[in-house]
């Protein structure tokens, strides 16, 4: 269908894994969302471009519980995830999220970063999940580190470690907030092929960046976000070589030298 | 003659009854230190809940313990106290609840700062990795505290040690009152007794608090590596 398919085979599904209608967020009384519209298919790969303000962050905020939210619905799996009795510490077990500012724990190693939530809220198995943790080291080339310390890292390390917690919780479902935007340059590009090598082994994935080159990689679809309001949800490929919107255009031109 | 004073300390009577005495000064302290540490993380914990009267409580709390000196504690509670609850309590016994009440309040505060001091990031992290509000605190926040708050809290221990020498105004014998009775009983014989004594007293002091600022400078290295 699209020309970057081709790295990834058979990933996308028809199942709606989760979806957003008509949502709406006030901070203060000040709208940072409206009306936000979207669901994301098991395996897809989603990536919310916009301009800084726009409230791409608090869109994913509020994916995880961590915002309040004014209207509308967020449901999971088709079941609604936006009442008061809803259980988010067994909902944020399934969707993971990664932030700006790789808040790993700091008085804990790397290891202990990575097993404390599968053995203390999954209470699953400690060798089984410290095993698969190593794995996960391995894949993003930090399992030399595991004994470390934070602060003895790296900001592209940390983020990959943070990437990893979240990943041995078995999410079914990555929130990528703007994972690189605190990195030094000549970091970014080790925690974004991470994340791409995610994409190709089909996990699903809502990511807010600003890296557009990297945003084509590793999109199917491109949903731009202008002024609190969803402009255009569009095919990744569609979108950078023919926006629909004008504002769309507009944000791409800048990126443009 | 000056030189004889020491003599005072030469008596074994009187190093076993200084000791005796100091034993009670430890043991008020030491057990309200560690009452107080406990009871103080819980409420440090309370201090940061979003309601505001929860926070009212808690401060008017501490300002009581800050503003009223603690013998007019010590009487109330024990002359007043007492009386009014028509309780028999050892002189000991209300010096150690009113030195743990004091000690949950201070403490509570330093816990509550430390825990104010975390960035919120902390928070989101733990909570996006599923831990709830108690795994919260057990595994991210207090062992981030601690390491916070440890020279307050060390701080706040040696000021309890040196404030049980309050005790002795509702009748405890502590180690300056057994020092006091030493120096009355051996004047006539040893006029210099008291700078003995109570020089002998100071270093006693030194020895219960010393270990603590070691403790806590160890701590501190450890947890900086």
């Amino acid at each position: 269908m699209e020309q970057i398919g081709v790295l990834i085979v058979n990933r996308k599904t028809n199942e709606v894994l989760l979806e957003v209608e008509g949502l709406h967020k006030k901070y203060d009384g000040i709208t940072v969302l409206e009306d936000i519209n979207l669901s994301i298919n098991k395996g897809e790969v989603v990536v919310i471009l916009g301009p800084s303000g726009c409230g791409k962050s608090t869109l994913l905020r509020c994916l995880n519980g961590l915002e309040k939210i004014q209207g509308g619905d967020i449901r999971f799996h088709g079941k609604s995830i936006v009442s008061k009795d809803v259980n988010w510490q067994e909902i944020r077990q399934r969707i993971g999220m990664v932030f700006q500012n790789y808040e790993l724990f700091p008085h804990m190693t790397v290891i202990e970063n990575i097993i404390l939530g599968p053995v203390k809220v999954q209470k699953r198995n400690k060798s089984e999940v410290l095993e698969q943790a190593r794995q996960l080291l391995d894949r993003v080339g930090l399992l030399d580190r595991q004994n470390s310390y934070p602060r003895q890292l790296s900001g592209g390390q940390k983020q990959r470690i943070a990437i990893v917690r979240a990943l041995c919780m078995n999410p079914e479902i990555m929130l990528f907030d703007e994972v690189t935007a605190s990195l030094d340059p000549e970091m970014v590009r080790e925690v974004l092929d991470v994340i791409l090598g995610l994409a190709k082994q089909g996990i699903t994935m809502l990511i807010v960046t600003h890296e557009m080159s990297f945003a084509r990689a590793v999109a199917d679809r491109i949903v731009f976000i202008d002024e609190a309001k969803i402009c255009e949800i569009t095919d990744s490929h569609e979108f950078f070589t023919k926006p629909k919107t004008e504002r769309a255009q507009h944000f791409l031109n800048i990126f443009q030298y | 003659m000056q030189s004889l004073g020491i003599r005072v300390l030469f008596n074994v009577k009187n190093i076993r009854r200084l000791l005796e005495g100091l034993m009670v000064t430890a043991r008020i302290a030491f057990i309200s230190i560690l009452i107080g540490s406990l009871l103080g993380v819980v409420l440090g914990v309370i201090w940061t809940a979003k309601r505001k009267w929860i926070r009212s409580i808690c401060r008017i709390y501490l300002e009581m313990f800050r503003i009223i000196p603690i013998f007019v504690w010590l009487f109330v509670m024990y002359f007043g106290g007492t009386t009014a609850l028509n309780v028999d309590l050892s002189g000991e016994t209300v010096s150690i609840i009113v030195f743990t009440l004091w000690g949950t309040a201070e403490m509570g505060d330093i816990v509550r700062g430390a825990l104010k001091s975390l960035p919120q990031h902390q928070v989101e992290s733990g909570k996006a990795i599923g831990l709830g509000f108690w795994e919260l605190y057990r595994y991210i926040l207090i062992p981030q505290a601690v390491r916070r708050m440890l020279p307050g809290a060390i701080n706040l221990a040696t000021r309890m040690i040196k404030t049980t020498s309050l005790v002795v105004l509702i009748g405890v014998i502590d180690v300056i009152k057994v020092g006091q009775q030493i120096i009355e009983y051996s004047r006539i014989e040893i006029p210099t007794a008291s700078f003995w004594v109570y020089g002998f007293v100071f270093i006693l002091y030194f020895a219960v608090c010393y270990p603590l600022s070691k403790l806590s400078r160890m701590l501190e290295n450890k947890w900086n590596r």
